[in-house]
């Protein structure tokens, strides 16, 4: 964990060898533009309850996702996070998800969860080294690692959970309603953090929201899921 | 040996203990006295019917019928395993699992306790090798059963927990190590204690029984050593061999974790 450097030149790797691959065959629901390289390809993924669908993830973009309650958005992202079984092929900077261990696929492609689980006794537990910045942004002293978990508000749980999944510098980022529990301040901050960080590290994110407010804040590309169906939206 | 041999009434004299505690316990409705005399009476017909097979062994000792009885002394242990789980595995690895950990552990050090340190001609002779192989099974059977169990609860109870280490990113076997862990310590936990206490809280009853039928107390005292650690040895490993292979089960080759393998308690 943590060893980020031989990870980047992996990385970059896969990059260069994707960029001068050949063109691939344009996936549904993608904005085929030839600056921003496909990151995350799905093809044909479909669980008991979700797809078959596609889809497409340029670097650095963000696309939300919204859809009733029930309509499978959490297990779309789980069956991505290849959480539960799942059919179909997802490739990561071209390369395909098979080639991976499940651990280390679920360090690039970082899922949040609306009600992340904490185990330990204290906070610092559940953290790696580095990530003070984010801490820092995010509200957080130095001494937050001291902090009890039991202690903690909904509020700041989703926000160090934040910070606990960033820490693995994932390529792609699937949020389940992250700011449900912050105050309008906060949700402020953590839509910045994670902008930035999409920016920053070339990452994509898939986010699931419920707030009209907040999506239209967030912009991008805009996914409805019904039944287990994913459909681009224009509204 | 000067063994005092004891006659059916001697036997009746202690049944009627059980049946004034049956009586006692009717009257004050607590509901126990019907299983306490149909295991009392289990015990009678049980026992007699072994005492039966083990003098037919003794007197035709052959390698082949100390097998065919190791065997099904083996199939019953695993039986008596997947009873004892609140969550069983589905299909054959509820029995599979803890019939093969007792198999390799408890088998193993019979056999080593037998060729290499007892050392009886020949090595399998029955008078050594049943009731070594009893009591090494029957405790190996009760820390497999109580850490699969142990491990099946905790790994339903807290799959949110092992869920938000397999998001982070940590393998399957990080993501099920304190689980594994509490597992391991329920199953070794009676053992341990039993080592523990020996001698001062209880007289084991391995070397009570042989003290009874007039060995010198040394010798039944070496004897319930090496007994103990063949014990030790053989519940420890089986139990580890038990947890580790249903901990892997837990998960699938995408390090998944997959509680349909469980069947709902």
């Amino acid at each position: 964990m943590g060893a980020s450097l031989p990870e980047t030149t992996f990385t970059t790797l896969i990059m260069n060898r994707f960029r001068s691959s050949e063109p691939h065959p344009s996936p549904t629901l993608t904005e085929d533009s030839p600056d921003t390289p496909l990151l995350l390809q799905i093809q044909q993924l479909h669980t008991p309850q979700v797809g078959p669908l596609d889809l497409a993830l340029g670097a650095g973009e963000l696309a939300q996702v919204a859809g009733p309650s029930g309509a499978g958005k959490s297990l779309l992202l789980r069956a991505i996070a290849d959480l539960d079984r799942n059919e179909g092929l997802i490739r990561l900077e071209g390369q395909p998800r098979q080639a991976l261990s499940g651990s280390d696929w679920r360090r690039r492609v970082g899922y949040l969860p609306a009600d992340p689980a904490w185990w330990a006794d204290t906070v610092g537990e559940h953290l790696q080294p580095g990530g003070e910045h984010w801490l820092e942004a995010l509200g957080f002293g130095p001494d937050v690692r001291t902090w009890t978990v039991d202690r903690l508000s909904s509020g700041e749980r989703q926000r160090l959970a934040l910070v606990r999944v960033l820490q693995n510098r994932p390529r792609v980022l699937l949020l389940d309603e992250p700011t449900a529990n912050l105050d309008p301040d906060n949700t402020l901050i953590m839509e910045g953090l994670i902008r930035d960080y999409l920016r920053d590290s070339d990452a994509a994110a898939l986010w699931v929201s419920h707030d009209a407010e907040q999506r239209s804040r967030l912009g991008g590309r805009l996914l409805l899921m019904e039944s287990g169906q994913l459909m681009e939206s224009n509204g | 040996m000067n063994v005092i041999a004891l006659s059916p009434l001697d036997l009746t004299l202690a049944a009627l203990l059980v049946i004034a505690l049956a009586a006692l316990t009717s009257r004050v409705g607590m509901g126990l006295s019907k299983s306490l005399l149909v295991s009392a009476a289990r015990t009678v017909v049980q026992l007699l019917l072994i005492g039966l097979v083990l003098k037919t062994l003794f007197e035709h000792a052959a390698l082949h019928w100390v097998a065919i009885m190791a065997l099904v002394m083996l199939l019953v242990a695993g039986r008596e395993v997947v009873a004892r789980q609140g969550r069983r595995f589905t299909g054959w690895w509820a029995y599979g699992i803890g019939t093969l950990a007792m198999f390799v552990s408890a088998f193993t050090a019979t056999v080593f306790a037998l060729t290499v340190i007892i050392g009886p001609a020949p090595w399998w002779e029955p008078q050594y090798a049943i009731p070594l192989l009893g009591m090494l099974l029957g405790n190996t059977m009760t820390g497999i059963a109580l850490g699969l169990d142990r491990l099946t609860q905790s790994a339903w109870q807290q799959r949110r927990v092992i869920e938000g280490r397999l998001i982070l990113g940590q393998t399957w076997t990080e993501a099920i190590r304190d689980i594994r862990r509490d597992a391991a310590r329920s199953g070794l936990m009676p053992i341990i204690n039993a080592m523990a206490a020996a001698g001062i809280v209880s007289l084991p009853g391995m070397m009570t029984g042989q003290i009874l039928a007039g060995t010198p107390p040394m010798e039944a005292v070496k004897y319930q050593i090496l007994v103990m650690f063949l014990i030790t040895a053989g519940t420890g490993f089986g139990t580890l061999g038990a947890i580790w292979l249903g901990s892997r089960r837990l998960f699938d080759e995408r390090e998944r974790l997959r509680l349909d393998r469980l069947k709902a308690g």
